[in-house]
This record gives structure tokens, sequence and C-alpha cells, in this order.
């Protein structure tokens, strides 16, 4: 038996910049199951990194937001941090270069769980292990420039955990990875969300990827939702044209560029 | 700490050379100079064309001007600036004596200005767009255009002159019998107007240069993932916005060293204060050319290690330098 | 360039700098029109106040010369150093630092070290002491500005030469057979120059402020009129008439601000135009 943990209704962003108002989300209806582990996909464009945003509640000022979002699996309005984490595409460039990585990943946690020095210390410590920094001990004093890509995001993943929230959102959290540490890291959010019973929005490029993590896939173009339903059925039997087209392009693509990179 | 040695290390080494071309630079540049100091003094001291002439020979200066450069470097390397024959004293005492006085007030006004600077950069810079960013950036930019003897001249007459809180000029009272304490706030009490004179216009400087910056650090990711973090707003202001917007001030700390030390040449004529950039003043009206050349060479000395310090302070603040992986 | 001309009159910086250097420029161009007498000559009573005698409307100064007209020639003086000072200085930086730029090796080396060492001596102390050593003339001053000024655009063209030099249009350029020096003057000088500009704004505001300070400390031309010998004779009587003092450091104050905003409203309206791009 499923719960829900957010629902969303008639949910349009638009930005407006310059005097012109462009849409970012357009009447969107969508519900996160309590658990569950959704896959947002879609073009470049189409309004995924907005939905985290308005999710999360951190739209820019110039952002105005139409419609509602519910919380029926919260008994309270989310806090971002305490409620909701967030991994970013970037881990360059979302760790702040001049800040500890232990100050960085106990920050959260000392706001929203109101932990004393030691206490912060060694929270920030058992996350670090958690997310398999090797030496956490010495990665406490250490910086980010210090870190690989791949580490750096494993960070980035401990620092959206640190106040134990219910919900993970990860907005293109692999992209800007290499392939092994690409499926590193899906593994290690794979087992998080799995440990900790959290929820997981996942957004990304990858179909495949999409596939392997998520058990529902919400397709959106243009700032609007195209279809919504079990990965599977998403998969095997689109509704959509345009998910089909999506589907094959990935087929298309992925096939040959193993070789193209190469070459 | 070695990361820091290194640096020191490569800083010290690298300002060698820029010292030898500081050395020979003012030193062709005074040769221009019509007449030596030999003549100064004859016009000084009086003296016969015989006079002249031994003097020449015992100073060196009958010789060629590369010769005469040679011997410069060599007494140089010997901590040995030569003798001012306008002060009748060595050259190195007369700018070590005038020395404190400039730092007292250049290290005063650098704290007042990076301090206040820095505070009214970080309440505009924490709401951009917002009333006091708008009036803060206009003060300020009509503080920059200011010119700091002008300033000094507007200051010393309302609050020295007209409102009588502070003393007009000098670095303190007198023949006071002041000692310790009482010497200290006496000092003090001087270097209020000069300091605000010669530091105003940067305290504009680091204001401007903080919300800049800051304005340049909120669009940074890692200020969104510190809002994702649901942190406290001081928080992110403080401890992730500005700390990294401080970099560049830091950076510009040393730059403005040199412009500041000529700054004080005006300031420390306005308020009659014997310090070092006085002292070039003098040197100029007196045609003290090997004075002069002191000074230069002193002040060009002074610049460098105001930078090493900042170079240091720098690499503290930002764990990247050294690393390889430094901001440029 | 006409959008850009229009972005830059949108500006509120860039217009208020345009109106006050404006005002400066008629100031310097008409005040030989309006007091053809050298404004160094006495014309009345010494120290009549400011608003009591209508043909002279600002008052004299200690030795009775007409502050109005020492005011209006002083501008002429002001621009005149801001804006040579800062021509030299970008053509004598710009060439330097493209020819270090392009260079590279041992010259390029030995270039910056110059340029380091002109940026430890305080370019107000370089300017004291050229103008003590040649003796002061509008010319001197002129190029002893300049001296403390070169090493920014110096360093911003090598820089810059630095990042075009690899680009595409130079090796083009190098195909065709191009002499090293032809590409360094036809193609990357042009493309250095707008960063090198921005700067300019800074160069002459400086160059302003050195002007008056020397000029205020007795080493300005002695012959003509200037702001800061103006506030240094008003100095002498600045208890009894601060007016004599105050008014031409509003002087500078304008004229700084103006150069300053107009400067912030170009590079506003250029970095409008390169995003865009
Ligand atoms: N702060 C903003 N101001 C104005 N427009 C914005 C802003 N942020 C996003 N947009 C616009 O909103 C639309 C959706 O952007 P969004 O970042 O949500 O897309 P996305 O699906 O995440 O794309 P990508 O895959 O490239 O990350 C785009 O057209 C974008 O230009
Ligand atoms: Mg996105």
């Amino acid at each position: 038996m499923t719960t829900t943990l957010a629902t969303l209704r008639g949910l349009s962003v638009s930005y407006r910049r310059e005097g012109a108002q462009t849409f970012a989300l357009r009447d969107v209806d969508l519900d996160i199951a309590t658990g569950g582990r959704l896959a947002i996909i879609g073009e470049s464009g189409s309004g995924k990194s907005t939905l985290a945003l308005a999710l999360a509640g951190l739209l820019p000022p110039e952002a105005s937001l139409a419609g509602t979002i519910d919380w029926p699996g919260l008994d309270h309005v989310p806090v971002a941090g305490r409620d909701i984490g967030m991994v970013f595409q970037d881990p360059g460039s979302s760790l702040n270069p001049v800040l500890t990585i232990g100050e960085q990943v106990s920050e959260g946690a000392v706001r929203h769980l109101r932990l004393g020095r030691a206490t912060a210390r060694q929270r920030a410590l058992d996350l670090l292990a958690r997310v398999r920094i090797p030496q956490p001990q010495a990665a406490l004093a250490a910086y980010p420039h210090q870190f690989s890509g791949g580490q750096r995001q494993r960070i980035a993943i401990a620092c959206a955990i640190a106040a134990s929230p219910r919900l993970l959102i990860a907005d293109e959290a692999t992209s800007a990875l290499d392939m092994i540490v690409q499926a590193e890291i899906t593994e290690l959010l794979d087992t998080l969300v799995r440990e900790d019973g959290m929820s997981l929005v996942f957004i990304t490029h990858d179909i495949a990827l999409a596939a392997k993590l998520a058990d529902r896939i919400a397709v959106f173009r243009d700032a609007t939702l195209v279809e919504v339903g079990p990965a599977r059925q998403v998969l095997a039997r689109p509704s959509q044209d345009y998910t089909r087209s999506l589907i094959a392009t990935h087929i298309d693509f992925s096939a040959p560029r193993l070789i193209d990179e190469r070459a | 700490m070695n990361r820091a040695w290194l640096l020191a290390r490569r800083r010290i080494l690298s300002s060698i050379p820029v010292l030898l071309i500081v050395v020979i630079g003012t030193f062709f540049l005074l040769e221009m100079a019509s007449g030596d100091a030999v003549d100064a003094y004859l016009v000084t001291l009086g003296g016969d064309a015989g006079l002249a002439q031994s003097l020449r020979e015992r100073y060196g200066l009958d010789q060629s001007a590369l010769a005469r450069l040679w011997l410069y470097a060599g007494s140089l390397a010997r901590l040995d600036l030569g003798f001012s024959v306008a002060f009748n004293r060595p050259i190195l005492d007369l700018i070590l004596e005038r020395l404190p006085n400039t730092l007292w007030l250049m290290g005063s006004a650098i704290a007042m200005a990076f301090t206040f600077g820095t505070l009214f950069g970080i309440v505009a810079g924490a709401r951009p767009g917002s009333a006091a960013d708008r009036a803060l950036s206009i003060g300020s930019l009509a503080l920059y255009a200011v010119p700091s003897f002008w300033l000094g001249l507007v200051l010393s007459l309302v609050f020295a002159v007209q409102l009588r809180w502070f003393p007009t000029a000098g670095i303190e009272t007198i023949a006071s019998g002041k000692t310790g304490f009482a010497r200290a706030l006496d000092i003090a009490r001087h270097l209020v107007l000069p300091v605000s004179a010669l530091g105003f216009i940067y305290l504009a400087l680091f204001l401007r240069m903080m919300r800049a910056g800051m304005a340049e650090v909120w669009r940074q990711d890692f200020v969104l993932a510190a809002r994702a973090k649901g942190l406290a707003r001081r928080r992110i202001v403080l401890r992730h916005v500005a700390r990294n917007a401080l970099l560049p001030l830091v950076t510009m700390l040393g730059l403005q060293a040199a412009t500041m030390l000529g700054g004080s040449v005006v300031i420390e004529s306005v308020f009659a204060i014997p310090g070092f950039g006085r002292l070039a003043h003098e040197a100029v009206a007196a045609r003290d050319a090997p004075l002069l050349m002191g000074i230069i060479v002193v002040s060009a000395v002074l610049v460098i290690v105001v930078n090493l310090l900042v170079d240091l302070a720098y690499a503290w603040l930002d764990p990247r330098v050294g690393s390889g992986e430094a901001s440029s | 360039m006409r959008r850009f001309a229009l972005r830059f009159l949108r500006s509120p910086e860039g217009m208020v700098g345009l109106v006050l250097l404006a005002c400066l420029v008629a100031m310097a161009l008409l005040a030989p029109f309006v007091f053809p007498r050298d404004p160094l000559s006495i014309v009345g009573r010494p120290l009549i106040a400011p608003f009591t005698d209508a043909s002279l409307p600002l008052g004299t100064d200690r030795l009775g010369r007409d502050v109005l007209a020492g005011l209006m020639h002083g501008a002429r003086a002001s621009l005149l150093v801001g804006v040579f000072a800062a021509l030299v200085a970008v053509a004598v930086g710009t060439v330097v630092g493209t020819v270090a730029g392009f260079a590279g090796g041992l010259i390029d080396e030995a270039l910056m070290r110059v340029v380091d060492a002109f940026q430890v001596v305080p370019a107000f102390l370089l300017a004291l002491a050229f103008v003590s050593v040649t003796g002061p003339s509008l010319p001197v001053i002129v190029f002893a500005v300049a001296l403390g000024a070169w090493t920014g655009p110096a360093r911003l063209a090598r820089a810059e030469v630095l990042s075009i030099r690899e680009r595409d249009y130079v090796a083009a350029a190098r195909a065709i057979g191009m002499h090293p020096a032809e590409i360094a003057f036809k193609e990357v000088l042009p493309n250095a120059l707008p960063p090198v500009l921005a700067l300019v704004s800074v160069i002459v505001a400086s160059a302003v402020l050195i002007e008056a300070a020397l000029s205020f400390l007795n080493l300005g031309d002695p012959n003509i009129v200037t702001w800061g010998s103006m506030i240094a004779e008003g100095r002498n009587v600045l208890r009894t008439a601060p007016f004599l003092s105050i008014v031409p450091g509003f002087g500078l104050v304008l004229t700084v601000l103006g150069v300053y905003l107009f400067g912030e409203g170009l590079v506003e309206a250029m970095a409008h135009r390169r995003g865009r791009q």
C-alpha cells in the first residue's frame, strides 16, 4: 500500500526576464509516492530543474508559481535541507571551495538537528563513511579541490542527506561524471534510498539510468508533462510519440557512441 | 605551513630582479637632474671649486654613470643608502626615523578601510537591489571620487578648526610629556582625521568590490546548494557568499599598498605629519636626489613586503593556493 | 553601434556621467572666450566674497584673482592631463603588453619584470620624482602621470593577446605567411582593445587626481591655473575664506565622478552587447 508524499496540481512556473515571461512549467499534475522512485526525463530546457526547485521551495525571486503543491505524506510544509535533500549536477561547483568538507557536510545537520560541535563532527564522519569516502577522518579537514569529481559528488550527497530528509532530489547528479563513476554514484543513491526509506526524484537525460533506478517515469517536453507511469510501462509501451522518439534516439545514439569517442 | 613557506620563498626570489630594475631605473631617472649632490651641498653650505672637486672624488661623483651605479648598488647591498646633504644625516637614519609615523598612518587607514568597506559591502551585497544597497553604492561612488588631500582639508576645517574635536596637525602634542596610554591616546586623536582622509577612498573601493563580488558569488552553484540545505540566511550571507567574495579584496589590498603610500605624501603634507611621505616632498623641495632615490627604493621594498604578507594571508584564506587549482 | 549608443544612453550612470563630462568640456572650451584675460592676472581687491560683486560672481582670491575664471580655466588642465596621460599610458601599455604576449620567452619575462618594477613604486612618488627632475610643465606632468599608469593596460593587453594568440584566425594569418609583428598589430591588437578601454576611465580619473595632488604640492605647471593649485592657494586663508579651497575641490569631485560614471555606463553597455552575442 503506497501513500502519497506530494501531490502537484495545475502547477505552472514562469520566469520573468527583461519584461518577457517564459513558462518553464505549464499546468503539471503529478504525484510523488512515499518511498517511491520517480525519474524525470526530458530534453534540455523542458523544465526539469524548475520542477526540482519548485518542490524544494527554492525558486528564484524572478519566478512566479501558480497551482498547488500539497504534502499529504508530511504533517507540515517541508523545509529544504530538513525534509528535502538536493544533489546538483556539477560536483565541481556545488561545494564551497573555501570551507572544509567537515563544515559543509555537518552544517545542515547542525541547523536542523541542533547538534553540538562534537556530535556534528561525529555525524559528518558517519555520513562520509556512508558515502564511502576513503579516510573520512582526514577528509573532515580537507577542502573540495582535494577530491576527485566522483568523490565530490559523494560528499555533495552526504551534505544532502545530513539531516535525514524524507525526499532526495537528484538533479542530473551523474551527468557530469564519466561512465564508471556514474554507475558507482547511481548504486550509492540506490543503497542510501533503500536503507533510509527515502523517496527519490531522479532527474536525468539518460533513459537507461531512469530504467535502472526508477519505479515510475515522468516525461517532460516544452514545460509540459507528456506522460507519466510505471517505468516498465513507459519504456515498453509508451503512449506518446514523443516518448517513443526519445527512447528511439537513445538507442540510436548509445550504440555507435562508444566507437565515436575512441576515434 | 609548508605551503606558505614555499610561496614566500618564490615571491622573495622573484622580487630580486624587480628591485634591481627599480634601482637602475631610479638611478638613471635622477641622473637626468641637472647638478649633483655636491652642487646642492655647495648651495646650502658654501665652498669653492676646489672643495667641490675633492668632494666629488671622495663620493666617486667624478666617475662615469655606470661606475657610480655600481658603487650605489654596492652600498645598497650593505644597507647604506648614502648621505643626505639637505638634512646633513645618513639617509637610512632619516628614513627609519620617519617610517613609523607613516606605517601607523597607512596601517590604520587600511584597517579602517578594510573593516568598514567589507562590513558595508556585506550589508549592500546581502540583498542586491535593496534600498540599503542602492544608498551604499551611490554613497561609495561619490566618496570614491573625492581627492584625499581636499577631503583632508575639509575634514580639518570642520572637525579641527570649527568643532575643535581633533587637532589640526602633527602626530602628537609636542613636548606634552605624555607617556604610555595617554601618549597612545594623544597619537590616536591626531591620527583620526588623516586616517579618514587617506582611507575613505579605499573604504569606498572595498565596499564596491565586496558588493560586486557578492553579486557574483550569489550566482554560484554552491550558494544554491547552501540554500538547499536550509541554512539560515545569515550563515549563507556570511559563511558562503561573503567568505568567497572576500578573496579578491585581499588581493586588492596588496595592489593598493603602493597607491596608498603615494597618497600619504599629500596627506602628511596636509596634516604636517613628519612621516616618510612628507620626507619625499621635502627631498623634492630641497632637490636632494640621493634622498629621493633612497625613498623610492625603500618604498618599493615596503610595497614588496606588504604584497608578500598579503599573499600569505591569501594563501591562508584560500585553500586552493599552491595546489595547482588556484582560482585566477 | 546604434543599439550600443541607445543602451548607453538608457543607463542612468552613463547618462549622468555624460552630462557631467559635457559640462566640463563646455567649461574648458568656453573658458578662453568668456575669460580672455590670463586667469592668473589680478582683477580686483583681494578676497572679495562670492556673490557680492556682479562682475566677479565668485569673488577673488588672496591675490585678487578671479575665482570663476580660475575655475573655468582649471577645467582645461584637468581634462588635458586626464585625457593625454590616459592616451599615452594606454598606447605604451598596449604596445608593451602585445609585444610581451607575442614574443613570449625571455622578452616576455623581462618586460613583465619591468612592469612589476613600475608597480611596486608608488605612482605618485614616481610622478613626484620625475617632475622634480625635469621641471614642472604640462607635457612633463602628462608623461609623469602616464609613467605610473601604463602597467595596467600592459598586463591586460598581454593577457588578452595570450588568450587570443592561439585562436583560429591567428593561425590562419600565420599560414598565409604574415609576419608575427604584422599579425600582432593588425589582428590581435584591435581585439585586445575593448577590455583595455574599459580600464581607461580608471586611468583618466587617477590622472586627474594625481595632477591635482602635484599642483597642490606646488609641483604643477606654474604658468597655468589648476584646481589643485587653487586649493593650495586657498589653504593659506582656510579659516577666513574656506570657500576658496572648497569650490575647486567640487570641480575635481564632479570630474572624477563624471569619468567613473561614464566608464561604468560604457562597460555596462558593452557587457550587454557581449551577452547578446
Ligand atoms: N532563473 C531563470 N530565469 C529565467 N529563465 C529561466 C531561469 N531558469 C530557467 N529558465 C528557463 O526555464 C526553462 C526551463 O529551465 P530548466 O532549467 O528547468 O530546464 P531543464 O529541463 O532543467 O534543462 P537542462 O536539462 O538543460 O538542465 C528554460 O527555458 C530556461 O531558459
Ligand atoms: Mg536542469
